[in-house]
């Protein structure tokens, strides 16, 4: 089982979504955070003073998959988050040990 | 049927003055909601603290001896509710006299009381912005009872209360709602203030660096910025002091419509100057260009032209800004820039009056400002010194970096979503 877990721009959260009840992905967990890669902020002005808009915000998503569904989700998401401009974001694939459904007590590729 | 005359005059002018400083009293919730938009999350408890504290204070402290102090008004308002006269039945004849003689007016002393007190309010709650973020919350009421009950006082009764500065001389100052009486001395409490009290950690840096330390709801500061709007009608409309004639009630009329157009003036200014100096429009100098517009006007709203009086908004606009980046260079932290639209605005509203009011000159408004700056500016030194000397004035550093909503008020105004900043 593998856990993706992919940084997108906020904005492309819904189609990211869709694309992964369209290969029928069935959980995924969302979080808002900020970051940055090589895309760097920017600055602004408040009242004359300059302040750096280092971070950015992002949206995260983390996806549960047997390993089966790696490819097909990766591409799904990377299709649907992807716009061409700078920043828009990572996906990581690391293992993952166990699952549980906690409801059920079901464990491994039963819980996903 | 004279005295039905009587009657309905006295009438208006009491309720005249009790809805305009209803107005004046909202303006407490605009000055409230504006500091609580500017300053950051983690202090905006405090602030709001402040803010409703103040507004009791002033209200209590002018009512104990203020009053009595400004004009002989009575230690502890004693014998307000008869308004003059001998007893509850001899009120009606003791208001016919007070109409006889040519300009002769009446109404009750308490609605006097009433317009009066919520000015010192305003005055005491243009500094609680200035010393925002950093300010011990008992050291900063501390020193509104003092400033409320002695300081604005005394120099309200050299100006509006038209004594002799402490036997010495009078002054020949025209300030009609109180740009330099209000403004420029809440101005000059607070800058004594912040000079004590030093700027926020982590607001200048080295090599001449200021950084920007946002405040965290800007609709707040907008909505704020409305109700003092909205409020400074009553400001400078009850400043009329009348409304029981044909001349009075179009004076009235033309106050209102210098008032709005000079803080048109000053938004407009004030976001299209911000706009060429940084690129994008600046909403919070906007903001403080409306209130710089309304600060302009006070001294004089009634004999300006509506464009005059817009255009002398828009000077202020343009001051305000110029003020705010100065203020800033010159290490002086006031996070809501009420220095600068209180004091530089107020200042240009005392000499503005030159250009309308025939009878103003230029050096009896020089002395008055000159003496209403110097008094609240070394009495509330020397009162922002002792309190220092005794309590301490400045949160300790780490109290500051928690947020003073944690350390003075032990709740926060955010709670699911303050982070440290």
């Amino acid at each position: 089982m593998k856990l993706i877990t992919a940084v997108i721009k906020p904005f492309k959260l819904d189609a990211v979504r869709e694309a992964l009840s369209d290969i029928g992905v069935q959980g995924i967990t969302v979080t808002e955070v900020k970051g940055f890669g090589r895309q760097k902020g920017h600055t602004e002005l408040y009242r004359g003073a300059e302040y750096v808009v280092d971070f950015l915000p992002k949206t995260k998503l983390e996806v549960a998959v047997a390993d089966s569904q790696v490819d097909s989700v990766v591409e799904a998401i990377s299709k649907a988050a992807h716009s061409g401009k700078i920043g828009d974001g990572k996906i990581f694939v690391s293992n993952l040990e166990q699952v549980i459904r906690i409801r059920t007590g079901e464990a491994g590729e039963d819980a996903l | 049927m004279e005295n039905t005359i009587f009657e309905l005059q006295y009438a208006m002018d009491t309720f005249y003055f009790l809805v305009c400083g209803a107005l004046v009293m909202w303006m407490a919730a605009g000055f409230a909601m504006l500091e609580a938009g500017l300053v950051r999350a983690k202090n905006t408890t405090e602030i709001l603290t402040k803010n409703v504290a103040l507004f009791a204070i002033a209200c209590t402290m002018y009512l104990i001896c203020g009053y009595q102090i400004m004009y002989d008004g009575g230690w502890f308002l004693a014998g307000i509710a008869l308004d003059g006269a001998e007893s509850a039945e001899a009120l009606a004849e003791s208001v016919y006299g007070e109409f006889k003689g040519e300009d002769a007016n009446a109404y009750s002393n308490a609605s006097d009381f009433f317009f009066q007190v919520v000015f010192v309010a305003t005055a005491m709650s243009i500094t609680s912005g200035a010393v925002a973020e950093r300010m011990k919350l008992w050291s900063y009421l501390l020193f509104a009872v003092f400033m409320t009950g002695f300081i604005y006082p005394m120099e309200g009764s050299w100006t509006w209360g038209g004594k002799e500065v402490f036997g010495l001389y009078s002054l020949n100052y025209v300030d009609y709602a109180g740009s330099g009486i209000v403004h420029l001395a809440g101005a000059a409490a607070a800058l004594a203030g912040v000079l004590i009290l030093g700027p926020r950690k982590g607001k200048y840096g080295p090599n001449g660096a200021i950084n920007a330390i946002p405040g965290a709801n800007l609709p707040l500061a907008t909505l704020g910025t409305f109700i003092l709007w909205l409020g400074w009608f009553g400001f400078n409309g009850g400043s009329t002091l009348s409304l029981d004639s044909i001349s009075a009630a179009n004076e009235v009329a033309v106050v209102f419509v210098n008032t709005n157009a000079a803080a048109c003036g000053g938004l407009i200014a004030a976001l299209i100057f911000a706009r060429l100096l940084f690129g994008k429009a600046d909403l919070t100098m906007a903001l403080n260009g409306a209130l710089a517009g309304l600060v302009s006007i006070t001294a004089e709203p009634a004999d300006p032209t509506p464009l005059v009086a817009t255009i002398i908004g828009a000077v202020g606009g343009l001051i305000v800004v110029a003020s705010i980046l100065l203020l800033d260079k010159l290490k002086i932290d006031d996070p809501v820039g009420a220095i600068s639209v209180h004091g530089s605005a107020g200042l240009w509203g005392v000499f503005a009056v030159l250009i309308s009011d025939a009878e103003a000159t230029f050096v009896g408004q020089l002395v008055g400002v000159v003496t209403i700056a110097v008094w609240m500016f070394v009495a509330s030194l020397v009162v922002w010194l002792i309190i220092k000397a005794i309590i301490g004035v400045r949160v300790s550093e780490e109290d500051e970096f928690s947020g003073v909503d944690i350390s003075e008020c032990g709740m926060e105004a955010y709670p699911e979503f303050t982070s440290n900043k």
